[in-house]
């Protein structure tokens, strides 16, 4: 094997594998707080991604209206749940976070739009657009069913994946976008050439791996979080309640997940629908984790980018069916460790 | 006497079966009562359901006011606090951690002063701070969970079982912080299938049976009682009758 | 056969609708499609809502149904009927291959492998060259019968939908049986049904390859139907859908997957039909509000709209009542009785550092009443796990009738003739008193799943029931024989287990807490059964709290505090142990 070839195909692994160690770190951090595996995730990802491209292009994407919608909803079933004992503070607090806040990102968007705006702020709209996405995507579809089972969740999950995946081709069309580079810098070290952008993927994954570890280990609200995760009913008899746990852990996935698409878009041109794929990737990363594990999910994700990469290289027709296989014996091996008596449960 | 804690005619129901039928209760402030009753009876059911895990049907008021909008972590709020029968920690998490959580709701002040309360109260902990809750011995995780309890700084605590698995010793140690807790301004409402060591310490107390409550009184009535004695306590007082 | 009835009137009125005159061939259509769907629900039906095992994947047997007689028919001219032996065997292997990793997953991580594999599956069909790639494979000849081929979406239709209600049948046997009573109890945990000798690994792959055989089918159905195969209709979005439509119709019912399948494939015709026109020809719209759907079902009926309709029916199905005249032989057995039936021999459980049970050594012999007693959490259901083999020992010995059974499963325990209850109930809550006591039957059955499915099983099943039937009267249940368990108090459902124990035919019964929840005379009826037990022959140890019943009732008394054994004896020597006295007070006296 050529060493030049394997050392690009390694790097091309890493950089698509440090992508999908975030989407994998989001995935696991939203299923260990609210059981809900994180399907949707993907959309973050498109939403974030096509957003930014629009903004480069001086439009207003259409998610920013798209999280108004979605705010009234979130309002109404506020409303709705407290109609038994409606206080004031209560529909004060509903009507700011969700009127107010999503009907400012837009007004925002409109103001600040514009072909020459700068990169920077096109990034932090379309994070806070994608931001507000994710909170009330929690809000209208998640919360209500809390308390039901994992899998009735992993369909709800299901639907909103289908749901959004619509709304993306509606707002960005069947044709593919791509963004400017966060970066033009680059720089070569003996055959591998770095460029800026690929430096800032590294960066800001590094960066958020590191942030993350800090607020669970050391914020009250991270740690909070972390509580949640362990042990629901523990949690909830300290009052830290489940709907805010839940709520920060899908503002965190939306969050990341938008990051994640900035960070390819400039790479590779992103379709409504590619955010599925990538984020089942980030997917088979968080189930070799074995949904519970940050670090390991972080080097799985690597070894997955490695894989499609060699694969893309050595076999390109059967790339994907490589990394959707490259499951099964990850699989086999946990069931054979698994213990012999499960856990009982209704 | 005011009541801390009123609960008329409560019942409780896991679909069609009902687990509580038409039961009220109080605790009054600075008081310790006590639910004893065999296993299966409704205890650990009915006092869920004062927390709000399960829904109650019936009124349930806590220092004056109804809790029926209220939820688990409302209930917290207002200085209601259990202590569930399989402790529910967060065994992942070190011990510091579990009580710094259990102090969520209080402002960082408060909860300084909780820390040297909860230390001061079982010394085991502070030696194992920074140990996972997991890797505990049962006795150290009870500790932890009444510690975790404690933090929050509650009115009324709520225990269910604190002696379950426990060895006699620990479950003395533990009893002996029960009584203590009283002096520090906190009423308790324990739930205990260890009849005799549960009466000794409490004021009042309550028998129940099939979801029912068929006794109450005095703990010292309660503790003589001969059918009490026949049932729960497994063994006759000298000079008295089985049945 | 009045159960039957439904199914006639429904099957002669699918059979008239083709010759409805003016009906527009569009409907038919659509209603082939429903078939088609239906088929595969109904498999999930089985697997997810009766099995608790949630499958993405369905859609990719689906494809290896279809495929195989894609290929088989176009690069080798075998005849379509020959393939469909073929069809259902690819997909039944491809299951089978799947399964045995699948199956053994637990919790969520069963339906993210068939996410996964689903995906991976979709990419191979689209890759492969012999299967044609993205563009698949066309020119599938129809299925015909004589010279009559079925060309056209009416007459296909009649193969569709006799495929249909042959299936529907089948699993409506199959559920009716000494197997689907085993699949039934699967969704509730396996360590009640493996406590009767269920094998639950071989349960659950064969729902999986049930389920998968259905879908092949479907598969083999659609490849003749439409004449093409490509691979979109085996991805996962479809295998979204099929979920999506055992959900809507109500997961655990077979006619909820025909209902289902007619509910959402209709609703997507319609929404495909009008969205555009609504919202100015925006395509995929129907996806979002699909979705959209989805998630407000869930919130709003998230048992499915089957059971709904059920519950607002005015007639309730009449049950059968079986023959309690009908004999099952008693389970064989060693020719002679040893005086020492359980033996137990410094056993031990630690968990991590947790010493459960601390060298505990008793022997329960012949025709005795024994009583484990201790304060709770003394390691009294441990002990009993340990017995009867859902845990294994750390170190010591246990043996049964002389065979040691350390590291034997609980579904060798029970052959051995010894049955339990359970502390906290295990019965299936939404089966009838009667079914879940049968289960205690099961190793005295031999009915398999193909003889169920087609009612070969029937005198084998009715001596199940009616032994079923003995026991519950036997405990004096009689009149709640027909009730669902979940809607009796704890304490008959107690008793009912002891029932379910009793079906075992056992030497030795472990009963844990029976008389919790009873009242005052229930539990001396309880105690006279016990007696009564005894006198016939059989062995009882019983964990229970409640003393005075202890002290009347065993012969023998073991008592553990803190996993260790304090004190052996009579009733009498155990009151007035001192050691006993004091675990009991703790060391607060």
């Amino acid at each position: 094997m050529n060493t030049t070839i394997m050392l690009f195909l390694l790097q091309d692994g890493i950089t698509n594998g440090a992508i999908y160690a975030l989407l994998g770190l989001a995935l696991v951090l939203v299923f260990a707080v609210t059981r809900v595996i994180l399907i949707p995730q993907g959309e973050f990802v498109t939403f974030g991604a096509l957003s930014y491209a629009m903004l480069a292009t001086g439009q207003v994407p259409g998610t920013a209206r798209l999280a108004v919608a979605m705010g009234v909803v979130a309002f109404g079933l506020d409303l709705y749940a407290a109609r038994r004992s409606l206080r004031l503070k209560l529909v004060v607090r509903s009507v700011l976070l969700n009127i107010v806040l999503p009907v400012a990102i837009l007004a925002l968007t409109y103001a600040l739009a514009g072909p020459k705006t700068p990169i920077a702020i096109n990034i932090a709209l379309s994070l806070l657009i994608v931001a507000a996405i994710g909170l009330f995507l929690y809000r209208i579809a998640f919360q209500p069913l809390a308390h039901t089972s994992v899998l009735v969740l992993l369909i709800a999950s299901v639907g909103c994946h289908l749901a959004l995946q619509g709304l993306g081709l509606v707002f960005f069309g069947a044709e593919g976008l791509r963004g400017p580079a966060l970066s033009n810098a680059a720089f070569t070290v003996g055959p591998l050439r770095f460029t800026g952008q690929s430096i800032a993927v590294y960066g800001l994954t590094i960066a958020f791996i590191i942030a993350l570890w800090l607020f669970f280990g050391f914020t009250l609200m991270g740690k909070a979080l972390r509580a949640t995760a362990v042990n629901r009913l523990g949690a909830r008899l300290v009052g830290i309640r489940t709907t805010l746990s839940g709520q920060i852990a899908f503002l965190l996935a939306s969050v990341i997940g938008a990051i994640s698409g900035i960070l390819i878009v400039p790479i590779t041109t992103l379709y409504y629908d590619t955010g599925f794929l990538i984020g089942l990737k980030g997917f088979i990363a968080a189930i070799i984790g074995g949904l519970v594990s940050y670090p390991l999910t972080a080097v799985a994700a690597l070894v997955v980018g490695s894989v499609e990469a060699f694969s893309s290289f050595y076999a390109s027709n059967f790339k994907e069916v490589i990394v959707f296989t490259l499951i099964l014996p990850v699989l086999v091996l946990r069931s054979l460790a698994a213990p012999a008596v499960e856990e009982e449960k209704d | 006497m005011s009541a801390l804690l009123k609960v008329s005619d409560a019942h409780v129901a896991y679909g069609k079966v009902e687990a509580v039928r038409s039961v009220s209760l109080d605790v009054a402030d600075n008081e310790i009562v006590t639910i004893i009753g065999a296993n299966g009876a409704g205890k650990t059911t009915l006092l869920n359901a004062i927390m709000g895990i399960l829904p109650l049907t019936g009124s349930a008021a806590f220092a004056g006011a109804d809790m029926a909008s209220l939820d688990i972590e409302d209930r917290v709020a207002v200085g209601l606090s259990l202590v569930p029968e399989h402790r529910e920690l967060f065994g992942t998490m070190n011990v510091e951690d579990n009580l710094q959580l259990g102090a969520f709701r209080i402002a960082k002040a408060i909860a300084a002063r909780s820390f040297e309360r909860v230390y001061t109260l079982f010394p085991r902990l502070k030696e194992r701070r920074k140990q996972l809750a997991g890797t505990l011995s049962g006795g150290e995780q009870q500790m932890l969970a009444m510690g975790r309890a404690l933090m929050g700084a509650p009115k009324l605590l709520m225990l269910d079982e604190p002696s379950l698995g426990l060895a006699p010793i620990i479950v003395a140690d533990i009893f002996r912080t029960i009584g203590e807790l009283r002096a520090a301004g906190v009423s308790v409402l324990l739930v205990e299938q260890n009849a005799q060591a549960a009466l000794k310490i409490a004021d009042r107390a309550y028998v129940m049976e099939l979801g029912e409550f068929v006794l109450s009184g005095p703990a010292s009535d309660i503790a003589t009682n001969a059918r009490v004695a026949a049932s729960y306590l497994g063994f006759t007082h000298e000079g008295e009758s089985a049945i | 056969m009045t159960q039957r009835l439904p199914l006639i009137i429904f099957a002669i009125v699918m059979a008239v609708i083709p010759f409805i005159p003016g009906i527009p061939p569009f409907w038919i259509v659509l209603l082939d499609n429903i078939g088609l769907a239906a088929l595969v629900a109904m498999g999930l039906v089985l697997l997810t809502g009766v099995g608790g095992l949630t499958s993405f994947g369905q859609a990719a047997f689906c494809g290896f149904g279809a495929y195989t007689t894609a290929v088989l028919t176009t690069a080798y001219g075998v005849s379509p009927w020959l393939t469909l032996p073929l069809s259902l065997l690819v997909s039944g292997i491809a299951a089978v291959l799947l399964g045995i990793v699948t199956v053994r997953l637990s919790g969520h991580y069963l339906p993210l492998g068939t996410i996964a594999w689903g995906i991976g599956l979709f990419y191979l069909f689209s890759k492969l060259e012999f299967l044609g790639r993205n563009d698949g494979i066309s020119g599938i000849p129809p299925l015909s019968i004589g010279g009559f081929r079925m060309l056209d979406p009416g007459t296909i239709y009649f193969a569709i939908w006799i495929a249909v209600l042959l299936s529907a049948l089948l699993t409506m046997n199959l559920l009716d049986s000494r197997t689907g009573r085993a699949i039934r109890a699967l969704r509730r945990g396996h360590i009640a049904g493996e406590a009767f000798g269920v094998q639950t690994p071989r349960a659950k792959l064969l729902v999986f390859i049930y389920a998968a055989v259905l879908a092949g089918l479907s598969g083999w159905l659609y490849a003749h139907f439409q004449r093409a195969a490509n691979p979109t209709p085996f991805g996962a979005q479809a295998g979204i859908e099929y979920l999506f439509i055992a959900v809507v119709g109500g997961a655990g019912y077979v006619w909820g997957a025909v209902l289902g399948a007619g509910i959402v494939v209709i609703l997507k015709e319609i929404l495909q039909s009008y969205l555009p026109y609504i919202f100015g020809g925006q395509s995929q719209l129907e996806t979002i509000v699909f979705g959209i759907l989805l998630v407000v079902l869930l919130q709003l009926a998230p048992t499915g709209v089957w059971p709904w309709l059920m519950s607002r029916l005015p007639f309730k199905p009449a049950r059968k009542i079986p023959d309690t005249s009908l004999e099952l032989p008693a389970r064989v057995r060693a020719p002679s009785t040893p005086s020492v039936l359980l033996h137990i021999d410094k056993a031990r459980k630690q968990f991590g550092g947790v010493i459960a049970v601390n060298d505990v050594s008793f022997d329960v012999g012949a025709r005795e009443i024994v009583a484990l007693i201790g304060p709770n959490g003394a390691g009294k259901s441990t002990t009993f796990n340990l017995i009867t083999g859902v845990l294994t020992s750390t170190s010591g010995a246990i043996s049964v009738l002389g065979t040691k059974v350390d590291n034997a499963p609980p579904q060798e325990v029970v052959k051995l003739g010894v049955s339990r209850t359970f502390q906290h109930v295990k019965l299936v809550p939404d089966m009838t008193v009667l079914e879940n006591v049968a289960i205690g039957a099961h190793l005295r059955g031999h009915a398999g799943a193909i003889s169920s499915m087609f009612r070969l099983d029937r005198a084998d099943e009715a001596r199940l029931l009616a032994e079923a039937a003995r026991q519950i009267e036997r405990v004096g249940l009689g009149d709640q024989i027909d009730q669902l368990a979940g809607s009796l108090s704890l304490g008959q459902q107690r008793i009912v287990e002891i029932a379910r124990a009793l079906c075992v035919d056992p030497l030795l019964l472990l009963l844990d807490e029976p008389a919790a929840g009873l009242r005052h005379m229930e539990k001396q009826r309880l105690a006279a059964l016990l007696r009564q037990l005894r006198d016939g022959g059989m062995s009882v140890l019983l964990v229970e709290h409640d003393m005075g019943f202890v002290m009347d009732l065993a012969d023998r008394i073991v008592v553990l505090d803190f996993g260790t054994k304090i004190a052996e004896g009579t009733p009498t020597a155990i009151k007035t142990n001192p050691d006993v006295i004091k675990a009991y007070l703790g060391a607060t006296a």
